[in-house]
């Protein structure tokens, strides 16, 4: 099963008279359940192409499927939809909203969903994230490491099919790289939840099935590894 | 509780200071609003009583022709026997008093000094006369067979020097198109605190006045108060007076009447300036915290928060403002209204001469009971504030979550 779909997808930015091509024709599938990793130097368009599969952003040709549904011919608030029920984020700077708590962060989506009855599966998603210990801390009050896993236990609210995750051990220490990502490779197995990472981080690509290289735009290499397709 | 509006709270208290002098300035407006407009509210109302009680009453009989402005002593211009009119409206139950005025136009001269006065012949014994009564500061007030005896204003006493007990001089106009010249004794001096009307009126004996004028049994106008002025029209309807003219108080105050409602209008521009000025520091405070949360708003717009939501929690914030803003103006506004409404405030004599129709006086006292001010004000505030912080919570909404995520903000 299919969850991402990428035909042809160009992207081409314009600041004055300059076009930048991010994206220069790219195919893409991800498939259910995969732990890919988009790699490339910077510039090579692996957040952009991160952004147009989070629906982000929006191809300057080319069509975008997530889950089945061309994201392309939606407007604005059709794409909020689909990303809020579909697709959950995780990005390099700790995206927590600042006034809120751990706890609260967590439970956003859910209430963004309209689930009232959302108390145990928020406590639930931080505990899988190790820490339910610190729910009521806002994110001044929290480490880098552990904004980064109440970050991912966000993402995994809604259940989503798929999580982008920008960079996610950038900012983080050794340490705290290895726990985010031991946490999410975790659910990747337990849930089947599929990751899509960008990422330069040899730390990242360690625990990938599937790296995906880009370069200038392109995609140069995509390979299975680990053992694992 | 609604996660926009707990998030709008949260927001608000991430930068106490700015957003306690944004409310602030709401507050400060509100205030200012609630007690100019309760002054300007008082100022017309006072203006208007004082008019009524010190001059035209709530209802008057005078002849068809006889206007104030030139104190007419024809005899077509007055009405006859006015004692017994007076008598027979007095007996209608709605009635407070009825009492016969004589008014002249004349000229006091006292040492080197002459002053353009006018004169009053009252009947000393009517309780139409107890405001003069009631505000007399030194002497004694006048008796009906007082043929020498006057009163006059405090302020025309101070300048001119004068005390109880001096002779003064007054020219008087008299029927036959004369003047007559007498020497009188200041009985009492009185104040109504409307320096305009006190330093121009004199009062006399009303037989006193007709004599002096040479007008007989004449008066010019009978003067009628009533217990309560909603009764002007059954009163007006209920009295007979052939070949007389009845007038009521609104007739005979259009002018105080035009002015209340040229001041209600400026208070409207006023009040739009104002509300004006704090919709630019709210509009200003909710442009910065765009501006400062670009980048949360792409997080939420990744979330899958719409724009239309994000437009809402700027929108609560600016209402949030608005509410706790106008609630603390009137936290401050009504007790000052109320402190002044009993105390007043002293203006002084604005130089506005009582023959302009228009009696101002002294002391301000703010209306305190204008619920129709507190609420519009407050609703203007609210209002107001919420459109001002329309466009930055647009400005907000529009925010490409892809773009907002990448500043530094």
């Amino acid at each position: 099963m299919e969850v991402a779909k990428l035909i042809d997808v160009t992207r081409t930015y314009t600041i004055g008279e300059v076009e930048t091509h991010a994206l220069r024709g790219v195919d893409l599938t991800i498939g259910e359940g995969e732990f890919t990793t988009l790699v490339g130097p910077s510039g090579s368009g692996k957040t952009t192409l991160l952004q147009l599969i989070g629906c982000l952003d929006m191809p300057t040709s080319g069509k975008v499927f997530i889950n089945g549904q061309e994201a392309t011919t939606m407007n604005r608030n059709q794409r909020a939809d689909l990303r809020k029920g579909t697709i959950g984020f995780v990005f390099q700077f700790f995206a927590l909203v600042p006034t809120l708590t751990a706890y609260e962060n967590v439970e956003l989506p859910l209430l963004l969903m309209g689930n009232k009855n959302h108390k145990a599966r928020v406590m639930e998603l931080l505990d899988a994230v190790d820490i339910s210990d610190r729910a009521d801390h806002r994110p001044d009050q929290l480490s880098g490491g552990q904004q980064q896993r109440v970050a991912v236990a966000r993402a995994l609210a809604t259940n989503p099919k798929l999580i982008l995750a920008d960079e996610p051990t950038a900012n983080l220490d050794t340490e705290n790289g290895r726990q985010v990502m031991e946490i999410m490779a975790k659910l990747n197995k337990e849930t089947g939840v599929t990751f899509v990472f960008a990422t330069h981080d040899p730390r990242v690509i360690k625990y990938a099935t599937r790296v995906v290289s880009l370069q200038d735009g392109l995609i140069t290499k995509d390979e299975n590894v680990n053992g694992k397709k | 509780m609604n996660y926009i509006l707990k998030m709008s709270l949260r927001n608000l208290a991430r930068n106490k200071r700015r957003s306690v002098f944004s409310a602030l300035a709401i507050t400060i407006g509100t205030a200012l609003l609630l007690f100019m407009s309760a002054t300007i509210r008082g100022e017309m109302r006072g203006a208007l009583d004082l008019t009524i009680n010190l001059y035209t009453g709530h209802l008057q009989i005078h002849a068809k022709d006889y206007k104030d402005s030139n104190m007419s002593l024809k005899r077509a211009d007055m009405i006859e026997s006015p004692v017994e009119i007076a008598q027979k409206i007095q007996g209608i139950p709605q009635v407070k008093t009825a009492s016969p005025r004589l008014n002249a136009s004349g000229v006091l001269a006292f040492k080197n000094e002459t002053i353009g006065i006018q004169v009053i012949g009252i009947d000393p014994a009517s309780t139409a006369n107890d405001i003069y009564r009631e505000g007399l500061v030194e002497g004694d007030f006048l008796t009906a067979d007082d043929r020498v005896g006057v009163l006059v204003g405090l302020p025309l006493a101070e300048s001119l020097g004068l005390s109880v007990g001096d002779s003064i001089d007054l020219i008087v106009n008299t029927s036959d198109g004369n003047a007559d010249e007498q020497q009188f004794t200041i009985r009492g001096i009185y104040t109504t605190d409307t320096p305009g009307y006190d330093k121009v009126t004199i009062f006399m004996p009303l037989k006193k006045a007709q004599t002096i004028t040479r007008t007989e049994n004449y008066a010019s106008m009978i003067y009628i108060l009533l217990n309560n002025m909603d009764e002007t029209d059954a009163v007006k309807a209920a009295i007979q007076a052939p070949g007389y003219e009845v007038e009521d108080w609104r007739e005979m105050n259009k002018l105080i009447i035009l002015v209340e409602q040229i001041s209600n209008a400026m208070m409207v521009f006023f009040n739009l300036m104002v509300l004006g000025v704090t919709s630019t520091v709210i509009m200003n405070t909710l442009l910065m915290a765009v501006y400062e949360r670009t980048r949360e708003m792409g997080i939420l717009g990744a979330l899958g928060v719409k724009g239309r939501q994000i437009k809402l929690l700027f929108l609560t914030e600016a209402t949030l403002l608005a509410v706790g803003g106008v609630l603390a103006g009137l936290v401050i506004g009504i007790p000052l209204v109320y402190y002044y409404s009993h105390i007043g405030f002293v203006v002084g004599d604005l130089g506005i001469s009582a023959n302009s129709g228009l009696m101002f006086g002294n002391v301000i006292y703010p209306d305190s009971t204008n619920l129709f001010d507190v609420v519009s004000i407050s609703l203007a505030g609210i209002i107001i504030t919420i459109v001002s912080g329309y466009y930055p919570a647009s400005q907000a909404s529009k925010l490409e979550p892809v773009e907002a995520l990448h500043t530094n903000n």
